[in-house]
C-alpha cells in the first residue's frame, strides 16, 4: 500500500512548459521543491486545500502557482504579506499563505512583514531562508552571513561595509502579536522532518484562527553557494545553523506569550458597502437607472470651480442608481486656478480603463476647456458651455450644444462655488442619466460645509426651473 | 516488502535521498533519462523500513513514492 505519495494539493502536470511537464523548474537539490511538498501535504491533512490563498512572491518560488491547486495571487516584490493582508480581510474563511524567500521578505518587502506581524494578521508565512537573492544569480540578501561570498561580495560580506545577516525570526520576536514563531532548518532530515511538523503547525493554528504565525526554513541554494546538493545541506548545519539558531521562539501553547486573537472586521457587501460610501439617504431603492448609454464623461474648468467634485458626485450618484462608475481626476499642482478636469464613467457594464478620450457628454466650465475638448467629443454627444463666462459658441454641427448660464444661476443663488452643481443638474435632468432627487438625497452627506446644504439645494431646483423655462426639460 | 518508487523521468539526481535513507536503500544509476540527469534507483530487495526520509528530502514533486507491506502494516 502507498504510505507516501505526492500530495493532491499539487496539480499532476504543470503547464508552464507545454502540456506533460511533471518536474519543477527548480535546480536539482533545491530547498523549494521541499518545503512546497510539506506544505502541500499539509493543506491536504488539514482538509483545507479547496479554501486556500496562497501569496507567490518575487524570487524562484514565484511559480508557484503553476504548482499549488489553490488560489493564489502573484504579488509584486515584498509585498505578499500585504496582499495576504488583503485577502484576509475580505475572505473571512480563507487559509492566506504568504511564501518569501530572504530577499523578497527582509529585504525589499522589510516594512510589508513588519507591520502584518505587528497587526498579528490571522495569516501564515513562510519565509524560505537561502542566505542569497536565488533568482537573480546569487546577489547579496539582508541575511548573507559575514564573510559570505557573493555575486556582489566578491571578497566576503563585511561587517562594517554592508551590515550583519538580519534574524528575521528574532525581529518577529520583538513584537507582542505573532503567536507562532519557529525557525527550522533543511539541512538533515531530521531537519526536514521538523520542518514538516512546523508547517503544519503554523498552518493549523491559522485555521483556528490564533494570529500571526511565522516559520522561518533555512534552505539550500546549491547552484548560487556553488556547491552539490549534498554539500549545501552541511553547510547550513555548519555555517547557517550558528549565525540563524534553530529553535522555536514562540508558541502560545507553551506559554511565553498570549496576544489576545485580533478581531476581523465585519466584511461589508451590496447595500451596507454603499451606506458606508455613500451616507444612508443618498440610498436610492436601486430601482433601474433610466441611463440610456454608457456615459464618458469630462468635466473640465479652473482649479476651484468644483470640476473634479462635480465629478465624484456624478460617479457617486451613479452607484447610488446601481451603475458601475469610474473617475478619474486630473490637475495642476495649483491648489486654486490651474486648469482641472474630471473624467467619470458610468455604465452598466464593468469599466475596464477610467480613461475617457472621446467624451460623449461635455461639461466645459471655462473657454480654455472648451477650446481644449470640443473636437473631442463623440458625434452626437452632448456639450454643456457655462455661458456665463464662455462667449464663444460650439462650431461643430454634430452635437447638441446647451448654453447655460451656470455661474449666474449660482450666484443668485447665494453661492457662486455651486456653478458645478447647475452643470450637473442640467446635464442630469436634460439627458435623463440620473434622477434629480438622487442628486438632492447626495448633498447633505457630500457637501462639506453644513450651511451651505440649504444653498445647494435651492440651487439644484433653480437649474430645473431654468431648464423648463427654456423648454429644454421633456416632462 | 516495503520499498520506494523512484520516478526515472522525475529525479533530477541531487542525491539528497540517496545521502538521508538510514538504511542505504537508494544508489544513482548509471544511465541518463529524459530531462538529462543520471537518476537515483532503489535497490530491490534492500531493507526498507518505509520510513518516508527519501520522499520528505526529495525537492521534487511525486519522484518518490513509499510503499509499505500490507502485512507489516498490520502486524
Amino acid at each position: 500500500m502507498i504510505k507516501h505519495a505526492k500530495s493532491k494539493a499539487l496539480y499532476d502536470t504543470f503547464e508552464r512548459k507545454g502540456t506533460g511537464q511533471k518536474v519543477s523548474h527548480y535546480c536539482p537539490g533545491c530547498g523549494h521543491g521541499t518545503v512546497h511538498n510539506l506544505i502541500a501535504e499539509a493543506l491536504v491533512d488539514l482538509g483545507i486545500t479547496d479554501r486556500t490563498v496562497f501569496m507567490s512572491p518575487v524570487g524562484c518560488s514565484v511559480f508557484a502557482y503553476y504548482y499549488f491547486d489553490v488560489g493564489n495571487f502573484q504579488c509584486a516584490h515584498g509585498r505578499a504579506p500585504a496582499v495576504a493582508t488583503g485577502v484576509r480581510r475580505v475572505l473571512e474563511n480563507a487559509v492566506v499563505i504568504s511564501y518569501q524567500g530572504d530577499g523578497d521578505l527582509a529585504g525589499i518587502g522589510t516594512a510589508e512583514i513588519l507591520h502584518a506581524a505587528n497587526r498579528g494578521e490571522n495569516i501564515t508565512v513562510f519565509f524560505v531562508n537561502n542566505a542569497i537573492y536565488g533568482m537573480t544569480g546569487g546577489q547579496m540578501a539582508p541575511t548573507t552571513l559575514v564573510g559570505q561570498k557573493t555575486l556582489t561580495t566578491p571578497a566576503g560580506r563585511s561587517l562594517t561595509r554592508d551590515g550583519g545577516p538580519i534574524g528575521m525570526a528574532e525581529v518577529m520576536n520583538a513584537l507582542k502579536t505573532p503567536v507562532y514563531i519557529e525557525r527550522v532548518s533543511l539541512g538533515t532530515p531530521q531537519g526536514v522532518m521538523k520542518t514538516r511538523k512546523a508547517v503544519k503547525r503554523g498552518l493549523s493554528y491559522q485555521v483556528e484562527k490564533r494570529g500571526f504565525s511565522f516559520v522561518e526554513i533555512l534552505s539550500p541554494c546549491p547552484i548560487n553557494w556553488k556547491m552539490d546538493p549534498g554539500s549545501s545541506r552541511k553547510w547550513i548545519t555548519e555555517h547557517l545553523e550558528p549565525v540563524f539558531p534553530v529553535q522555536k521562539f514562540r508558541d502560545v501553547q507553551s506559554g511565553t506569550a498570549a496576544p489576545e486573537v485580533p478581531k476581523q472586521p465585519k466584511v461589508l457587501k451590496g447595500k451596507a458597502l454603499l451606506k458606508m460610501l455613500q451616507g444612508e439617504s443618498a440610498i436610492t431603492e436601486l430601482t433601474e437607472s433610466a441611463m440610456k448609454e454608457d456615459q464618458f464623461v469630462k468635466i473640465a474648468g479652473f482649479g476651484g470651480q468644483g470640476v473634479l467634485s462635480a465629478g465624484m458626485f456624478l460617479a457617486k450618484g451613479a452607484i447610488a442608481e446601481g451603475l458601475n462608475a469610474s473617475w478619474l481626476p486630473s490637475y495642476g499642482p495649483e491648489m486654486r486656478g490651474g486648469k482641472a478636469y474630471a473624467s467619470v464613467i458610468l455604465s452598466r457594464k464593468q469599466i475596464g480603463s477610467p480613461v475617457v478620450e472621446k467624451p460623449n457628454v461635455l461639461l466645459a466650465m471655462n473657454l480654455p476647456s472648451l477650446l481644449a475638448f470640443e473636437e473631442d467629443v463623440q458625434p452626437g454627444g452632448v456639450i454643456l458651455v457655462n455661458s456665463s463666462i464662455i462667449d464663444r459658441k460650439v462650431t461643430r454641427d454634430d452635437v447638441t450644444a446647451l448654453y447655460v448660464p451656470a455661474s449666474d444661476i449660482a450666484k443668485s443663488g447665494g453661492l457662486i462655488a455651486a456653478s458645478n452643481m447647475v452643470m450637473l443638474t442640467v446635464y442630469l435632468a436634460y439627458t435623463g442619466t440620473l434622477q434629480v432627487e438622487t442628486i438632492k438625497k447626495m448633498i447633505p452627506q457630500n457637501v462639506k460645509r453644513k450651511e451651505h446644504v440649504e444653498k445647494n439645494l435651492a440651487i439644484v431646483d433653480a437649474s430645473i426651473a431654468y431648464l423648463k423655462e427654456q423648454g429644454l426639460l421633456k416632462t | 516488502m516495503n520499498y520506494a518508487k523512484i520516478d526515472p523521468n522525475l529525479c533530477k539526481g541531487c542525491r539528497v535521498c540517496i545521502n538521508s535513507c538510514p538504511k542505504h536503500c537508494i544508489l544513482l544509476g548509471d544511465s541518463i533519462n529524459e530531462i538529462g540527469y543520471q537518476y537515483a534507483q532503489f535497490v530491490p530487495g534492500s531493507p526498507c523500513t518505509a520510513c518516508g526520509i527519501c520522499f520528505y528530502v526529495c525537492p521534487e514533486f511525486g519522484a518518490v513514492t513509499v510503499f509499505k507491506d500490507e502485512e507489516d502494516a498490520n502486524g
